[in-house]
């Protein structure tokens, strides 16, 4: 008989979570450039992420955190913090939920949501530190693009499915009620999803 | 303090009792199909009765009444489902009604089991419950009427332990001419069941709760009562389940139920007294948290508690690699999106039900174990707080602010 199986992760996971690094210590984030947070409670993800700038360079000397999340947020969070420390602002805007996941040794399909956030809170801190320092220019929202009028479904609504499951238009449509009244955005909705597909599960 | 290896999951399911365990192994040479006739035949028909007459003694019910299926899962789908024959009449002579009324805390297999009902037509009535898990009487009596067929009730939640009053549900079901079904998964073995004092016409059992093997379950389909089967085609079991029958299986199931009668005198009260040592010694240790379920009527085994602040995944990986095994009500180990469906029912925000830990005792349960946990636990919770965005001592959150 087999033993005992793994983890349903990787070693550089659990050892990230068994032992996460950078965690903020305390509440103050006073003493950071930029303080960025995202996800929320009741869906049972959150996560705060703080930097220090090198403000000549515009490269981050510091990363620090808190996440109120499962194994992998907890986990994502933390090789992220240590990911992004001497990368230039522009470069760390740019990680995306994928690297992250590869740096962690791959995620399980649904568990991919938990280190999106990650990211996203590392670039509202980014978005933060462009804000305080007067450097409105830089901010770069992610503005959300309705796609299904009817129903009123964004392209983020459309990720997000993806990240919960959703791989046919048909489980799109289940989950988000998206073209379900006069089916026009379908072919618009079917090139996000295979694009959020490719973005997020390489498929 | 040691490391201990500490199994606090058994509403989930338990290990085999040594007896079981050697009745099986015994049995494994028995090869014989029960419905041949000869030699081989006789001895595992023989062993299968036998076992029915366990089952049927240790709830109150004669052999006729007992129906060995798959799960408990199979039990209370066919409970459901044949609701469906009953009302489009290939039950001969019945004409059941065309509604059913179940409650927002069953198993997935009966609300499921129910939402597909009523894809099909029936329409179907979810009771409420109060905060501590119980149904609401008073909803149940305007519900009952002269639409409802089948009323399916639990004895005993998983993930709560709350119990309700099944005798007193009953009758009032009887009374408005429905028929009643509980499913007494977790209750049969732990608490007294007699179906007869209970007065239900179906009552599901499973034999992995109690220290038997997995894959074989029981329903008690009261004499007289409608019935049709959910697997078809073969005369097993009068009939009523199709598919040779899972003699090992079956054995396993009959001395499981004979050492619980022999085991359950004096366990409760045991289990009662380690409960209340770990609850207390929760709520010394640690601040922010709230317990769920009944505080009396409740199953002895069982204690669920909310962290506030914390995610449950991560306290039951924590737990794990402290080498002790709990289950959560977090969305995140369950791999749907949604926390415990028990929780919300009872009126738990969704931040706590992510943050449920259910430790389920058993036999083999120990003072010392229920030490080890509260030795280890206040130093991971306060350790996932340290980390969390949600919890600071107190109470307010970081992202309120």
């Amino acid at each position: 008989m087999l033993q005992a199986g793994e983890w349903a992760y990787s070693e550089t996971l659990k050892e990230h979570f068994m032992n996460p690094k950078n965690i903020l210590q305390g509440e103050n984030t006073d003493e950071f450039d930029g303080v960025g947070m995202e996800g929320n409670l009741q869906c049972g993800d959150q996560m705060m992420v703080v930097i220090k700038v090198d403000k000549e360079k515009e490269v981050i000397t510091d990363c620090q955190w808190k996440t109120y999340g499962c194994a992998s947020a907890i986990a994502s969070t933390s090789i992220l913090s240590e990911m992004v420390k001497g990368r230039t602002l522009d470069q760390a805007f740019h990680i995306s939920p994928k690297e992250v996941a590869q740096a962690l040794g791959g995620l399980p399909d649904h568990k991919i949501h938990c280190s999106v956030l990650g990211d996203k809170a590392l670039r509202a801190a980014i978005n933060n530190y462009y804000t305080r320092n007067g450097r409105e220019d830089k901010v770069k929202q992610e503005e959300a693009k309705v796609i299904c009028q009817c129903m009123s479904i964004t392209d983020h609504d459309i990720e997000d499915a993806v990240l919960e499951g959703a791989r046919t238009y048909f489980e799109l449509q289940e989950r988000t009620k998206l073209g379900t009244v006069c089916g026009q955005c379908k072919d618009e909705a079917e090139v996000l999803l295979e694009k959020f597909k490719h973005i997020h599960f390489g498929v | 303090m040691e490391e201990m290896k500490v199994y606090f999951d058994n509403n989930a399911t338990t290990p085999l009792h040594p007896e079981v365990k050697k009745e099986m192994i015994a049995a494994m040479e028995m090869f014989g199909n029960p419905s041949s006739m000869h030699s081989y035949g006789r001895e595992a028909r023989a062993n299968v009765e036998n076992a029915r007459r366990m089952v049927a003694d240790f709830i109150g019910a004669t052999e006729k009444e007992i129906v060995f299926v798959g799960s408990g899962s199979e039990a209370n789908n066919t409970v459901l489902s044949l609701f469906i024959c009953g009302a489009s009449q290939c039950i001969p002579g019945s004409k059941m009604r065309s509604s059913i009324i179940t409650t927002k805390i069953e198993h997935p297999c009966v609300l499921e089991t129910s939402e597909c009902l009523a894809h099909r037509g029936v329409r179907v009535k979810y009771l409420d419950v109060d905060q501590y898990g119980k149904v609401d009487l008073d909803q149940l009596s305007g519900m009952l009427g002269d639409d409802v067929g089948l009323v399916s009730i639990m004895m005993a939640n998983n993930e709560i332990g709350t119990l309700q009053d099944i005798e007193t549900i009953a009758k009032m079901v009887h009374e408005s001419g429905a028929l009643m079904h509980t499913d007494a998964v977790q209750a049969v073995g732990k608490v007294p069941v007699d179906v007869r004092k209970l007065g239900v016409d179906f009552l599901t059992i499973s034999a992995h709760k109690i220290y038997g093997p997995k894959g074989i379950g029981a329903l008690f389909v009261k004499k007289g009562v409608p019935y049709c089967p959910l697997i078809r085609g073969g005369h097993q079991e009068l009939g009523r389940r199709a598919g040779t029958e899972n003699t090992l299986g079956i054995l396993g199931l009959g001395k499981a139920v004979e050492m619980r009668a022999l085991e359950m005198p004096g366990e409760e009260e045991r289990l009662l007294e380690l409960k209340h040592i770990l609850r207390n010694g929760i709520a010394a240790s640690i601040d922010d948290i709230h317990f769920n379920g009944h505080p009396t009527d409740s199953l002895a085994s069982t204690l669920n508690v909310s962290f506030t602040g914390v995610e449950g995944e991560a306290i039951l990986l924590y737990l794990d690699i402290e080498g002790i095994a709990v289950s959560t009500g977090s969305a995140c180990a369950s791999g749907s999106l949604d926390p415990s469906h028990v929780l919300l029912a009872t009126g738990v925000d969704a931040e706590l039900a992510h943050g449920s830990i259910r430790f389920s005792m058993g036999r083999e349960s120990s003072r010392q174990e229920v030490d080890y946990l509260l030795n280890v636990l206040p130093g991971i919770i306060e350790r996932i707080r340290n980390m969390s965005t949600a919890y600071i001592k107190g109470g307010l959150h970081a992202a309120s602010r």
